[in-house]
């Protein structure tokens, strides 16, 4: 019992000083409180201001105005109020696909590194190939094909195709972590495979993982903006990448007045993705203590 | 007289290792087996999955009040297959069809060749993708240089912000802010200027009139190319480029007393450089992909305006012409590139691979 406390306190003490760490990093912490906020926005935002149910024929492509701080869209309904509630399905994406596609990125970047031989240049020859081939038009003719329509199959999906560009970031640092003396030390004093991988290799490339979680995060953001914008999957009727391409079909880029219905959700992914980067881009700070002497 | 170890054991490793030690031989063989691959793997998706695109075809002309019969004639025609023969049989077919160059037929313009189609709009694609690659490679190599020379100055924050920032946004919505600034809001290009890949009523020849109209349509198109890809090859040149000038050499260089000029072209500019052409390798197949989206965006008759509105009418066959076609074309760009950066960098040649 005291030892479950224990650890609780020190995982507390832990996230504390990170915390500090990152509220001396402005960029980062901005980043933060972006992260937050769109997902509290998107996750709790829906019951406290659910989406209106009729169309209000008064309110069509309004202007900013008090009523509707980010204007009306062409049926007359807050775009506000739309932003809200069409965040989920996007930032649930970005986080499976993230997740997934790192994990099995880790997983066989460093197996590929720590074989070494055959093993290694037969995958590496495998990624390698599979990065010429143009991400974006496959995604598309398979989710086609395959007739995705909910968003944990199109997030796997995404991941499968993610990965190997990671795997091989993630291989080139185990081999260089792998030339540092307190791991070749671990090896020495025969600690063990999973200890070597988990408690000293793992550790010393969090920052870089967590990067890669992002920049995968961001990238999946605009693949499924994509496929939405083509058409391929219609799974929700109301998110931020329906929102932009149902205010294109309906030229309103075009038509200066009604412009908000567009400019809204493009702006709520635009931010995402910003808070997303320079969020990741202070991580390395946050988990590489030697970058922050004198913290 | 010198003896000669030759190995005696033939087998399929000896062959591997053969392969992987010439460069050339083994950027070749990549790129035929990446082409048969993609081949392949359009073949299952459409033919031999389960619920695959021509059994839904088939089953959609049966539906509309074909006999089956007919229906499985009409589709045998369209894809230039015999869908009643066995599955390998079919491959094999397929294959042949392929290497010809025969695509099979579009199922909405009825009568015409995949490879027509084709072939009408790959100019497009190649002039825009290709120009916009040249343009942002030089930029962003310039503008990295530029950063990591006054690196932690204003110069540098700023650029490195704003490569950050365009490294971070899809290009899709690029595009649309660039529709909505420049075309709408400043209206400093007419937004008719921004639509198709020429006025209509153009001939496509070779006269300065012509040019100078596909230049004119394919200028916003353009810069949203550039816009979004240039962020990446800023950060990665300006890191390259800090790496470089903490080589030995060029501190030996700037104790020979050489010029800041030879210095910059001759010795950081040249191996600062040099990593960079590994990732145009992803760079070609990233502009390719967004080609789909920012064609379609713009009207721009090229591949990926195909391939979009294939996909929303299925059109099975022209989908997988098209896949097959980009990715064929992005496989040989890298290998081009492969080539060159082995003429570039010796040390490639003889080491083989990575290193």
């Amino acid at each position: 019992m005291t030892n479950l406390t224990d650890t609780l306190s020190n995982l507390l003490r832990e996230l504390i000083k990170s915390f500090k760490i990152l509220s001396r990093n402005t960029m980062g912490m901005i980043g933060f409180i972006i992260i937050v906020t769109i997902l509290f926005l998107s996750f709790i935002g829906p019951s406290l201001w659910p989406p209106e149910a009729s169309a209000n024929v008064d309110d069509i492509n309004l202007g900013v105005s008090l009523k509707h701080p980010l204007g009306a869209d062409f049926q007359g309904q807050d775009n506000l109020i739309k932003v809200i509630n069409g965040g989920r399905d996007i930032v649930t994406i970005a986080f499976i696909t993230g997740i997934t596609a790192t994990l099995i990125a880790v997983v066989v970047g460093s197996t590929s590194a720590f074989l070494g031989g055959r093993v290694d240049d037969l995958i590496m020859s495998l990624v390698n190939i599979w990065l010429t081939i143009p991400k974006f038009p496959l995604l598309a003719v398979l989710a086609t094909v395959l007739k995705l329509n909910d968003v944990v199959t199109l997030s796997l999906l995404m991941a499968l195709l993610d990965w190997p560009g990671l795997s091989r970031q993630v291989r080139s640092q185990v081999l260089s972590l792998k030339r540092r003396d307190y791991v070749e030390a671990a090896v020495m004093l025969d600690l063990g495979t999973p200890h070597i991988i988990f408690r000293e290799l793992l550790p010393n490339m969090m920052s870089f993982i967590a990067i890669a979680t992002i920049n995968t995060m961001t990238f999946a953001i605009y693949q499924q903006t994509g496929l939405v914008f083509l058409g391929i999957v219609p799974y929700s009727s109301a998110n931020w990448g329906v929102m932009i391409s149902a205010a294109e079909r309906r030229g309103v880029l075009y038509n200066p007045q009604a412009m908000w219905s567009i400019i809204a959700p493009m702006g709520a992914i635009v931010l995402f993705q910003l808070g997303l980067v320079s969020f990741a881009r202070s991580l390395d700070e946050i988990f590489n203590p030697r970058l922050r002497i004198g913290v | 007289m010198t003896t000669v170890t030759r190995p005696t054991r033939f087998d399929l490793l000896t062959l591997w290792d053969r392969l992987k030690s010439n460069y050339l031989l083994q950027k070749i063989a990549q790129a035929i087996f990446v082409v048969w691959f993609v081949t392949s793997v359009t073949f299952f998706v459409v033919r031999a999955m389960p619920g695959n695109a021509v059994d839904i075809l088939i089953q959609d002309l049966t539906l509309a009040g074909v006999s089956p019969e007919d229906a499985r004639n009409q589709a045998s025609l369209l894809i230039g297959l015999d869908v009643d023969k066995p599955l390998p049989e079919q491959y094999g077919t397929y294959l042949l069809n392929t290497l010809r160059g025969d695509l099979g037929q579009s199922y909405k313009s009825s009568g015409l060749k995949v490879s027509e189609l084709i072939v009408q709009v790959l100019p497009w694609t190649l002039f825009s993708v290709g120009l916009s690659l040249m343009i942002t490679f030089t930029l962003g190599i310039a503008l990295g240089a530029i950063m990591a020379y006054n690196r932690d100055t204003w110069i540098d924050h700023l650029l490195s912000n704003l490569a950050a920032t365009l490294d971070a946004v899809s290009p899709i919505l690029i595009g649309l802010l660039a529709i909505l600034l420049i075309g709408v809001t400043w209206k400093m290009i007419p937004i008719s200027d921004m639509r198709g890949a020429m006025s209509p009523g153009m001939k496509p020849e070779f006269s300065w009139d012509f040019i100078a109209d596909i230049f004119m349509h394919v200028r916003v198109l353009l810069l949203v190319y550039v816009l979004s890809t240039i962020g990446s090859w800023m950060l990665q040149m300006k890191s390259s480029t800090i790496a470089t000038l903490g080589e030995d050499y060029v501190t030996v260089a700037r104790a020979r007393g050489l010029t800041d000029a030879r210095i910059l072209t001759a010795y950081v500019g040249r191996n600062a450089t040099l990593p960079l052409f590994t990732r145009l390798a992803i760079s070609i197949g990233f502009a390719v992909g967004g080609s789909v989206l920012l064609e379609t965006l713009f009207t721009y008759r090229g591949v990926g305006f195909l391939l979009a509105k294939a996909i929303l009418e299925r059109d099975y066959p022209v989908m997988q012409g098209v896949f097959l076609i980009t990715t064929t074309a992005v496989v040989f760009a890298n290998l081009l590139v492969d080539f060159v950066y082995g003429w570039l960098d010796p040390r490639i040649r003889i080491a083989g691979g990575e290193q």
